[in-house]
């Protein structure tokens, strides 16, 4: 008589649903899920080494490519941990302009995560409306710092550089010509806070569209209500943060509790779930996002009527302006030595954490006083996440399995590091 | 013997009358779901080859036959490259029986709309086997799903085609239409409005189409039964999956909307013109209407879990069409409708 075995099957990494590099070891009896390994590190790039090996002002780019879903949130985090060593403040302009690119990244992190979910789950026109809006976001990115992903906009002492006063155009071409290219250009007539504030007024109207698609659809709610239910005891023993904690009931976010940045004066609410289940983590998200819209209203109303610096002049940590470079020896020294040695910390070690899109991303760093950091870790939420990928896929069929990832919100850049 | 000869070249012929409209037909089925579902999701569609991309389905054709048909390692070959034509067969073997208009059919046999359940629940061995003979864990776990889904929504669609009958009286496809003829209110859409939903759902569900594609299922089991399947093996897959779209939504429209009749007949002023006559044109009109609907639930609905649509089919469904069975009787035998 043979031996009946379960099934053992490989999720990944080449799935469609795997979001990146996630291979996932299932152990199926027929289609219900005994066991779910996940493996990671086929996407670990060394991140924290790299970081530890070069000066401090060096590695900034590198945390745009942890979680490249939620770019500036990472930077800022990075960049906080260095402030705090070095005991400075970014002005108070920097400071809202920062908060209002943490919102944007939140947004375009969860458009991405809604599109991505509702594709996991088969609905295929929520995916393609979704980046629809991420390219306007894109382009405020790309607006102030010239790269649509990988900005590199946060710096120590502040920000790059300003907004800009005018929203850049899309140029006429063979393909974008007459209507298409006035509809496009319909909101670019102004600076960068005109564009984002039509574009918010605009987008709480198309979040209501992702909603009628798939808020009452029983189909969504079939395959998401009581999908991976996780506690708010355990999820806390589990070390969630993020919507994962909030789905849960929890209310914990670091805007609230441990307010940076100028989350403190701004005014928003925290949306929490009630039975911790995939639904309600899809409608926290969804929730975010409109809060995410009133942050950033409130911070377009500070940023008009109080114009002023937007990174520190000190000259030993922020580069001076370009204009001075050309004129000034001393500026051009500062320049050359702040972009070949940077400069020395004080000893010392600290952790900045920031509520990133997926949760709390940390940074702990420590200094030995030279201008390299000597130990760099960064906490990422997606990997705490991951960890209860098993636990959560227990008992549930293959088919909630792509559910549960897209619901934990992973990208594999900030698991594997 | 010349005479056997004769005949046997002008079934031939009929035969490619049929078969080679359907294949046009599926051709440009896929470009028309690619430009449906294009400019629902706010995008052009295929726009490149040929005027409005209306050439893109044969590029596509070519560059299919043109692949390398790979068969997996420790794959049954034979019954690998068997499924995809254990598949096509039916698909196109059905449309044997389709008339289109009243004099326009292939073989008008009297138990047609018996020989069309039969070859409809004929496709799911393509698909079972093909499942089974790749070798491949995510192909198995497709042709199982299929085979289940196949099994329980052939009963609910049995019982809606059940309703039909009771009402025209015969299982001749033609004489289906016939009994139909009057107007739109005497189409058995009306007396049969729970069992015509109930039969395109199931169809849509038969030809594993979303949201019912979990023998596909992309972002599971990636792409399910045909998972190792390459070039014009693969080709032919879609080609059955296409075929077999268009045959329920023909059904559809033989069955409840009055196929080829028109919908102004015996409206005083309409009535008269060509919109008045029934013809071809009412019979393919209306198969598009369904084949839109095809699209457009592809690009509205989330897939349904493959448990979700055994308890949809057994629980729902079934009970319903029993129900609405009895009540198509009890139509029939006071006279409001048929008979």
């Amino acid at each position: 008589m043979s031996e009946i075995r379960n099934f053992t099957m490989n999720f990944g990494p080449q799935h469609p649903a795997a979001h990146g590099a996630l291979r996932l070891i299932l152990e199926l009896n027929g289609e219900n899920v005994e066991r779910a390994d996940p493996h990671i590190g086929l996407l670990h790039r060394a991140t924290e080494k790299l970081a530890e090996s070069k000066p401090y002002n060096h590695s900034i780019g590198y945390m745009d490519r942890l979680d490249y879903m939620s770019m500036m949130c990472n930077e800022h985090a990075y960049v906080r941990a260095i402030e705090q060593l070095l005991d400075i403040e970014a002005p108070e302009r920097a400071q809202y302009i920062r908060t209002m690119y943490d919102e944007i990244t939140r947004i375009l992190n969860h458009l991405m995560w809604v599109a991505s979910n509702a594709l996991d789950l088969g609905a295929m026109s929520v995916f393609l409306y979704a980046f629809r809006e991420r390219e306007g976001l894109l382009d405020c990115y790309e607006a102030v710092s010239g790269a649509r992903m990988h900005a590199t906009y946060y710096r120590p002492g502040g920000v790059y550089r300003d907004l800009p006063d005018q929203m850049p155009k899309v140029a006429e071409s063979r393909w974008r010509k007459g209507k298409d290219l006035e509809r496009m250009n319909r909101w670019r007539g102004g600076t960068l806070l005109d564009f984002l504030e039509a574009f918010c007024e605009d987008f709480v109207t198309k979040v209501d569209d992702y909603e009628s698609l798939l808020t009452d659809n029983r189909i969504w709610k079939q395959r998401t209500v009581g999908i991976g239910e996780v506690s708010p005891e355990r999820a806390l023993q589990l070390g969630f943060s993020g919507p994962m904690l909030r789905g849960s009931g929890v209310a914990w976010d670091l805007r609230k509790k441990q307010p940076y940045a100028k989350y403190a004066e701004v005014d928003f609410d925290i949306p929490v779930g009630a039975n911790g289940d995939c639904y309600d983590r899809y409608l926290v998200r969804i929730e975010e996002m409109r809060q995410s819209t009133r942050i950033i209203q409130q911070c377009i109303a500070w940023l008009r009527a109080n114009p002023g610096p937007v990174i520190l002049r000190n000259f030993k940590v922020a580069p001076p302006s370009r204009r001075e470079m050309k004129e000034d020896m001393e500026a051009t020294i500062h320049h050359f030595k702040l972009f070949t040695e940077g400069y020395c910390v004080p000893e010392g070690e600290t952790y900045a954490a920031v509520e990133a899109p997926k949760g709390e991303f940390g940074c702990y760093m420590i200094s030995d006083g030279a201008n390299k950091p000597f130990r760099v870790h960064l906490r990422a939420p997606a990997f705490v996440h991951l960890s209860a990928m098993d636990e959560m896929a227990r008992g549930h069929m293959l088919a909630d399995i792509p559910a549960l990832i897209a619901t934990q919100d992973i990208v594999f850049g900030e698991v594997d590091r | 013997m010349l005479e056997q000869l004769a005949t046997l070249a002008w079934t031939v012929a009929k035969i490619m009358t049929i078969v080679l409209p359907v294949t046009i037909g599926v051709a440009y089925f896929t470009y028309f779901e690619r430009k449906v579902i294009g400019y629902m999701q706010g995008r052009r569609g295929p726009n490149r080859v040929g005027p409005l991309g209306l050439l893109q389905p044969f590029a596509d054709l070519f560059k299919m036959l043109f692949k390398e048909i790979i068969i997996p390692s420790n794959a049954n070959r034979f019954l690998f490259l068997l499924a995809p034509v254990l598949a096509l067969a039916p698909a196109l073997t059905a449309w044997a029986v389709v008339p289109f208009n009243d004099w326009l059919v292939l073989a008008d046999i009297d138990a047609g709309l018996l020989f069309i359940l039969a070859l409809t629940s004929m496709g799911v061995y393509g698909i079972l086997i093909g499942g089974w003979a790749s070798n491949s864990k995510y192909a198995l776990l497709g042709g199982l799903r299929s085979a289940a889904q196949t099994v329980s929504y052939e009963i609910a669609m049995g019982f809606a085609l059940v309703g039909v009958v009771v009402l025209a009286g015969t299982l001749n496809l033609t004489g289906i239409v016939q009994a139909q003829s009057g107007g739109v209110l005497t189409w058995f859409w009306l007396p049969l409005l729970p069992l015509f939903v109930i039969y395109f759902i199931s169809g849509v569900a038969e030809t594993n189409r979303a949201p019912f594609d979990v023998a596909e299922g992309e972002s599971e089991i990636v792409a399910g039964f045909h998972v190792e399947y390459s070039g014009s093996a693969f080709a032919v897959f879609f080609l059955a999956e296409y075929a077999n779209m268009i045959l329920i939504s023909a059904l559809a429209s033989l069955l409840f909307l009055g196929g080829w009749l028109s919908p102004f007949q015996g409206v005083p002023v309409l009535g008269d013109t060509f919109l008045g006559q029934g013809g071809v044109h009412w019979f393919l009109a209306k198969t598009a209407v369904f084949c839109f609907l095809y699209l457009w639930f592809r690009a509205t609905f989330p897939r349904y879990r493959y448990d979700q649509i055994m308890r949809l089919g057994w629980k729902v469904f079934i009970p319903i069409t029993i129900v609405w069975v009895m009540v198509a009787g009890a139509l029939r035998v006071s006279g409001l409708y048929g008979g």
